[in-house]
């Protein structure tokens, strides 16, 4: 995974609440089995219509996006994850994610900052009383920059650890098969197994 | 030290407690015990592995099958849509190269995912199980902790049989009391969605318990902790119980003779201490329930089928009032109209939340011997091709489409119009599946959440409609019923 310290980019205000990964990226781009080239789809509905924040100039050049609370939740697509970062997004602000979209961000180097809903608020109003105002997010110091304001943001230690060493979680976890194997040879004979298969 | 059901599960699948404690606590390596994969979210980890040269680690706590890209009907030609047959072929290629079971299109075991592992006796008590799939909570219905999870998630399943996971914390659902004839356990789920609201669940796992709980059965438990992602939990759970060994005895991966004994003993042991402590408690009244129905578009936003639409006005945050007239206006619905004055275009009764053999059962009670509103489609599909064998061997497909309701094959079908069945814009629909999002069954498609029960009177009276709702049925057919 790419290393994550400190991003700048302009910022784009969402002013939405519980924007669902089903918005984020309809079903439809599902069907397809690569990881890559969704950012035709990012919130394909709503870049019909025109007034959308990505259909108008500087906002379709953002990489930091300022959103409402509960964003990410529904459906666990990491696609969610993979068309923001195609799109050219580093950065997801907001005051609460839902857990399954804040994991896949993790895993695949986009920061989901979590910021209060007051600085979210004055961000806005900063983003669209200065279109094309850049946000600095770094993630050493887990602070924001918009302008005049500065406003702190959590992530979890182990996440941003991860982040900023750029380092692959499967990587990490086989350090440890030692201790897979022996709690395998632990496990009791009732658990089931898929193989092999037995059928009603 | 007093234990949550939660926390025994948790505990008793820590192969490495992480390092640290408190904020800094690093997360724990936890085994899992069954991993679920389907076609949408497995492609590109199935990649991963081939790309790192890992190989799948157990292929014996692995089982794929193809629900959501799936067509519900014509399923013995090839699939027309290019991208859906490619992704399909792609999971079968993958399952052969690394040695995955697999129930395809055509197999009497495929179909939904989380309707699937039940059946088969996969999933057990104490089990973790996770998908590549939110609605993986449904399994949690058998006092397993049972989660979605994100595709880099699933490729490290795939690779390690394990997950790096930070502590929950837990949260108590009490609901206490008797349900009204009528009312069911899906309107038990949106009650508590529209309670603590679709961020309220965010960090705990849910434990569902109390009288009202207990009196359920295996397929409205499941209903419950379907759900749980609705209210931005990853998983919830009830306790086992003798409802659940009833359910799980003979099923073909259950355990068998000594092993069922041994079994049985450990799932004995799986529910909350008298003395643990929940972090949040939240308490339900099921004597005061009603039919649930929502109005907006994420499944807080819900009222009881009695009531109006709500004015954006009745909301004091500020986010939550821009919500709710967003909605409105998507859902082309006026504040102050009953939701029985709302006319549907169609009803879909099926997806992972209800679309096991009783909710069946239940909608084809209420429809026996009427007729459907001849303005409204009814979609029925079964969650399963084995749910709808037991449903033709039991006549339900008969009553079905005597009503003119469609009898398809099984599979996720219109819960999120991956596959043809989707509604055009502006159509509205009640609906037994999980989210009403903007366009989830369709571009422009206007959703409202319903139990069979509630999409049954509605299919018959053409508008949001309770079974209380409904004339009583002729004589002539309650007598075919009974001779039936």
């Amino acid at each position: 995974m790419e290393k994550f310290t400190k991003h700048t980019g302009i910022g784009v205000p969402l002013r939405q609440s519980n924007v669902d990964t089903d918005q984020i990226i309809p079903a439809v781009y599902l069907k397809r089995i690569t990881r890559t080239g969704f950012e035709d789809a990012l919130f394909s509905a709503w870049r019909k219509d025109s007034s959308f924040i990505l259909n108008q100039e500087p906002f379709n050049a953002g990489s930091v996006l300022v959103a409402g609370p509960d964003f990410g939740t529904g459906s666990s697509r990491e696609h969610a994850v993979w068309a923001l970062k195609d799109y050219g997004f580093r950065a997801v602000l907001s005051s609460r994610f839902a857990d399954i979209f804040r994991g896949n961000s993790g895993k695949q180097g986009l920061l989901a900052a979590q910021v209060a809903q007051d600085d979210i608020e004055l961000i806005w109003k900063e983003l669209e009383n200065a279109p094309g105002t850049q946000v600095t997010v770094d993630l050493e110091s887990k602070t924001v920059v918009c302008g005049n304001i500065v406003a702190p943001f959590e992530i979890d230690d182990y996440t941003r650890w991860r982040l900023l060493e750029g380092l692959d979680d499967i990587g990490l976890t086989l350090q440890h098969e030692a201790d897979i194997t022996a709690y395998e040879a632990a496990r009791p004979s009732f658990k089931p197994k898929t193989l092999p298969a037995k059928v009603s | 030290m007093a234990k949550t059901l939660a926390e025994k599960v948790w505990d008793a699948h820590v192969v490495r407690k992480g390092d640290g404690a408190g904020a800094n606590a690093q997360p724990d390596l936890l085994f899992i015990d069954l991993h679920l994969v389907h076609e949408v979210t497995s492609p590109q980890a199935f990649e991963g592995l081939r790309l790192a040269g890992r190989p799948l680690r157990r292929p014996d706590l692995t089982i794929a099958t193809e629900d959501h890209n799936t067509p519900t009907l014509d399923i013995d030609k090839p699939i027309a849509d290019l991208t859906s047959r490619t992704q399909i072929q792609t999971l079968r290629n993958n399952c052969a190269e690394f040695g995955v079971r697999l129930h395809s299109l055509g197999d009497a075991e495929q179909g939904i995912v989380h309707v699937v592992g039940p059946q088969l006796g996969l999933t057990q008590p104490g089990m973790t199980v996770v998908c590549g799939d939110s609605h993986t909570s449904t399994h949690g219905a058998f006092g397993a902790l049972a989660m979605g999870i994100g595709t880099s998630e699933v490729e490290h399943v795939m690779a390690t049989q394990t997950l790096s996971l930070k502590p929950f914390k837990t949260m108590a659902i009490n609901v206490e009391g008797t349900l009204r004839p009528g009312v069911t356990a899906k309107d038990i789920i949106l009650a508590v969605i529209a309670k603590i609201g679709t961020g309220g669940g965010q960090g705990y796992v849910l434990e569902y318990r109390g009288s009202a709980i207990r009196a359920l059965s295996m397929d409205a438990r499941m209903t419950i902790c379907n759900m749980s992602i609705e209210a931005g939990a990853r998983a919830g759970m009830v306790a086992p119980d003798e409802t659940t060994y009833a359910y799980m005895l003979g099923r073909p991966h259950a355990p068998e003779g000594a092993d069922w004994d041994a079994a049985v003993e450990y799932w004995n042991t799986l529910k909350t201490d008298d003395d643990a402590t929940f972090d949040v408690e939240v308490d339900l009244d099921a004597d005061a329930l009603e039919p649930f129905v929502t109005w907006g578009t994420n499944p807080g936003q819900g009222v009881s089928l009695s009531q109006a639409v709500p004015s954006p006005e009745d909301f004091g945050d500020e986010n939550a009032k821009a919500a709710a007239e967003r909605a409105l206006q998507y859902m082309g619905l006026e504040a102050g109209t009953p939701m029985k004055d709302i006319r549907v275009d169609t009803v879909f009764l099926g997806s992972c939340t209800n679309s096991r053999i009783e909710d069946l059962r239940a909608a084809a009670d209420i429809i026996r011997g009427r007729e459907k509103d001849p303005k409204v489609r009814m979609l029925v599909v079964p969650g399963s091709a084995r749910v709808r064998l037991e449903a033709e061997a039991e006549g339900l497909d008969r009553v079905f489409k005597d009503f003119g309701a469609e009898w398809r094959f099984a599979g996720c079908s219109m819960c999120l119009g991956m596959n043809p069945d989707q509604l055009e814009p502006g159509e509205r629909c009640a609906s037994t599946s999980n989210r009403n999002f903007e366009g989830r069954q369709g571009k422009g498609g206007r959703t409202h959440l319903v139990s069979p029960v509630v999409a049954a009177a509605t299919a018959v009276r053409g508008t949001l409609s309770s079974p209380s709702d409904l004339d009583p049925a002729p004589e002539s057919a309650a007598i075919r019923t009974d001779a039936a």
